[in-house]
């Protein structure tokens, strides 16, 4: 089943409407979504608990947890290890993703991502 | 003896006969420096000669062929988003104000997990050689290309003129060229990578400075570890217990830090509070940072560079871990400063601690009159000469690039040139922009320019981002709405700008400066009738106060009779340093309106194939040539 699409698209591009409309496709793209937006929304979050806390909580900050190095230091530390283990969780669910995409597009008939790469200069 | 004396006495053998003298390099030891320079500057040439004969398309041209991997991409995103700002201004701030500095760093490695999660592989399955590629794909194409071909120049602009400025000064100060001469070099040392190598060029330069700027900062720490110990706890005792430390910050808190001991005066070296003053400025700065790298036009193309969505996140990871580790030592070389050099002298070379790390280098090598003091500060001034001249180069590239492929090739001629037309028109472009580079930058000696970076920004954060992020995952939007945002969020965050406290209001900079003076009689007073001080004591402080008012008065003088300041305000009305906690919803908000109160047929016919593409990279090569 195809939805009208009203820009012709010429016979050898792939069937865009079709991929789109597939419950593959549909399933794939709502848990990247899910996934990339409330990961994204986390980090951002922790970010700016750092200059919210340093602006209002600075007090906590200023605890002295292993000898002079404070609560404050430890918290901004942390937060390049958050962006760290962010990187490496988005790798590996993100090839999980390639590969469903892959699927799809064997599944339909149409070249993968990559299959085909720019003629080397 | 230690290691670490034995080390010195080594080095101490080292030196020469010397004067000190009162600039960072001495007379005798530009010619050192300059060698120096002379070296890294020869091994990018070089590069750039190599690379020249690579390029012969377009397609080499704006994105070096898709061609680089997604490693030494990775290097590359990093020599291009490094600049002298993070090498010299971070290590500079966190040695002068401890822990605010260091605040500064976090932004700007969090900043990648935006370009991680959703810009940088949708970009790659959807766009060519510039960000007005991936508008036009659903909106009308020459008026997106047209709009987002200015918005890329002029946020390139800002970062350019900082940038010059900024390199002009360094090279001034550590070889002693005159300002012009020196921003001249930089300029033309830049174009010629653009102009012969293109983006081949570019991202070998890129890739070079990022190593030597992470070779020379893992020496530097590894040096001030062999002194102070590992990082650690121990590490730290010795920070807060660093006299020169304690005293800065005594002298930063002024009359509340009368009553706190020195242990405790070095504890608050580490507590956030000395530099950033309003919660909320950090916080609209934060957003600029963590929101702006994403829609910075020179870092998004750094995506066309790689071949496949796969390689460009495998380069954004790269790229995290280099960025992030380098500002971690950033941290290292921030209090190693403050300990060695100590920050009466950093200020002395420059108000801004600037010249921290490069001191830094030299003091760990034996101080101002040595030779492997010399040479190590030498080397790290060049690696800082390659930061800016890597990051401008970059910059050129993207305007010159919005320039001839968005505006000539895709507005004027619609699309209609061949490749060698393209390739032509591009290195016109890099021409002209380097051109105009280079007059901003002699132009521009003397300004503060230190709040064009965060505009830039603030502007890529409120304009380039909200259209970027929105053409590519709502179907809604529409070549109205691009439009809108891209406006919109340019105009508010500029004008937002021209009226906030980072103009000059004369107004109250006399205020400023008559407080001082004022504050100072009253210390002159008080000391002339303390009679619990020691009169050696009491004539060194007389002498203190008495130099910070004459130097207020000279002040007060050259500031001269205006009343108002750029656009003819007294005082600023945004009360923000940086716009971005309002120019950025309301580009956001354009966004939305403008698509939302106009219909465009292609922008919705086109929204399954872009919807396809951008999530699963399908099509993508076959699509190439649009």
């Amino acid at each position: 089943m195809t939805a009208p699409d009203t820009v012709p698209t010429p016979a050898s591009s792939p069937p865009w409407a079709a991929l789109a409309a597939a419950p593959a496709f549909r399933d794939l793209h709502a848990r990247k979504s899910r996934f990339l937006w409330s990961l994204l929304a986390f980090s951002v979050l922790y970010y700016f608990l750092l200059p919210v806390g340093a602006a209002w909580f600075g007090d906590w900050y200023a605890v002295k947890v292993l000898g002079p190095v404070n609560a404050g230091l430890l918290f901004a530390l942390s937060q390049f290890l958050i962006a760290w283990g962010i990187a490496w969780w988005y790798a590996r669910r993100a090839d999980e993703f390639d590969r469903i995409a892959s699927a799809l597009a064997t599944d339909l008939g149409v070249e993968a991502a990559g299959a085909r790469r720019n003629p080397a200069s | 003896m230690n290691a670490w004396k034995q080390t010195r006495v080594t080095l101490a053998l080292l030196s020469l006969a010397p004067t000190a003298s009162a600039q960072t390099v001495g007379e005798e030891w530009r010619a050192l420096t300059f060698g120096v320079f002379a070296a890294i500057i020869a091994l990018t040439m070089y590069v750039t000669w190599r690379a020249a004969r690579k390029v012969r398309t377009s397609a080499d041209f704006y994105a070096a062929g898709s061609s680089v991997s997604g490693l030494q991409n990775g290097w590359a995103i990093a020599g291009d988003y490094l600049s002298a700002a993070s090498f010299l201004g971070i290590a500079g701030l966190i040695s002068l104000y401890g822990y605010d500095g260091f605040m500064y760093s976090v932004g700007w490695l969090v900043a990648y997990v935006t370009v991680l999660l959703v810009i940088a592989e949708p970009c790659r399955n959807i766009g060519k050689y510039t960000m007005g590629d991936i508008l036009a794909f659903r909106n009308n194409p020459r008026v997106v290309r047209a709009a987002m071909a200015l918005s890329t120049i002029t946020v390139s602009t800002f970062y350019l003129t900082a940038q010059m400025v900024g390199g002009g000064i360094l090279v001034k100060t550590l070889i002693g060229i005159d300002y012009e001469v020196s921003v001249i070099v930089v300029g033309v040392l830049m174009l010629s990578y653009v102009l012969f190598g293109g983006m081949v060029a570019t991202t070998y330069v890129q890739i070079i400075k990022a190593i030597l700027l992470v070779l020379a900062s893992l020496v530097m720490v590894g040096l001030v570890w062999a002194q102070y110990g590992f990082a650690g706890p121990a590490y730290f005792e010795q920070v807060v217990g660093n006299p020169g430390i304690q005293a800065r910050v005594a002298s930063l808190l002024g009359e509340a830090g009368g009553v706190l001991t020195p242990a405790e005066l070095g504890q608050r070296f580490l507590e956030p509070g000395l530099y950033l003053k309003s919660p909320i400025d950090q916080i609209s700065l934060g957003m600029a940072l963590v929101l702006g790298t994403a829609g910075m036009p020179h870092i998004l193309m750094r995506f066309f560079t790689v071949p496949t969505a796969q390689a460009a996140r495998i380069s954004v990871i790269w790229a995290m871990a280099i960025i992030g580790g380098f500002y971690v030592l950033t941290l290292f070389l921030g209090t190693g400063a403050a300990m060695i050099v100590g920050p009466e002298r950093i200020l002395a070379a420059d108000k801004g601690g600037n010249m921290a790390a490069p001191l830094l280098a030299q003091y760990l090598g034996g101080g101002p009159d040595a030779l492997l003091g010399n040479l190590m500060l030498s080397f790290v001034a060049a690696v800082a000469f390659a930061t800016i001249v890597a990051v401008v180069a970059g910059l050129v590239l993207a305007a010159a690039s919005a320039m001839s492929h968005d505006i000539w090739v895709g507005v004027i001629k619609g699309d209609q040139a061949t490749d060698a037309e393209e390739t032509r028109a591009a290195r016109v472009c890099s021409l002209i922009v380097g051109a105009i580079a280079i007059t901003i930058g002699i132009l521009a000696q003397g300004q503060n320019v230190a709040h064009l970076v965060a505009l830039a920004f603030a502007v890529a954060a409120s304009a380039n981002l909200p259209v970027i992020l929105l053409t590519l995952y709502w179907r809604r939007c529409n070549t109205a709405g691009c439009i809108a945002g891209l406006v919109v969020g340019t105009v508010s965050a500029v004008g937002l700008l021209l009226v906030s406290p980072n103009m000059s209001y004369p107004l109250q900079q006399r205020a400023a400066q008559q407080e001082i003076i004022r504050l100072q009689e009253v210390r002159i007073a008080n000391l002339e009738k303390d009679l619990t001080l020691v009169d050696e004591a009491r004539s060194q402080a007389l002498a203190a106060a008495r130099a910070a008012s004459a130097q207020a008065k000279k002040d007060l003088n050259r500031l001269g009779t205006g009343t108002t300041s750029l656009v003819g305000l007294e005082a600023p009305w945004f009360p923000l340093r940086n716009p971005g906690l309002l120019s950025i919803p309301l580009g956001f908000l354009a966004v939305l309106l403008g698509s939302l109160l106009y219909r465009d047929p292609r922008a919705e016919a086109r929204w399954q194939e872009l919807h396809v593409r951008a999530n699963t990279g399908i099509g993508r090569a076959a699509a190439n040539a649009h």
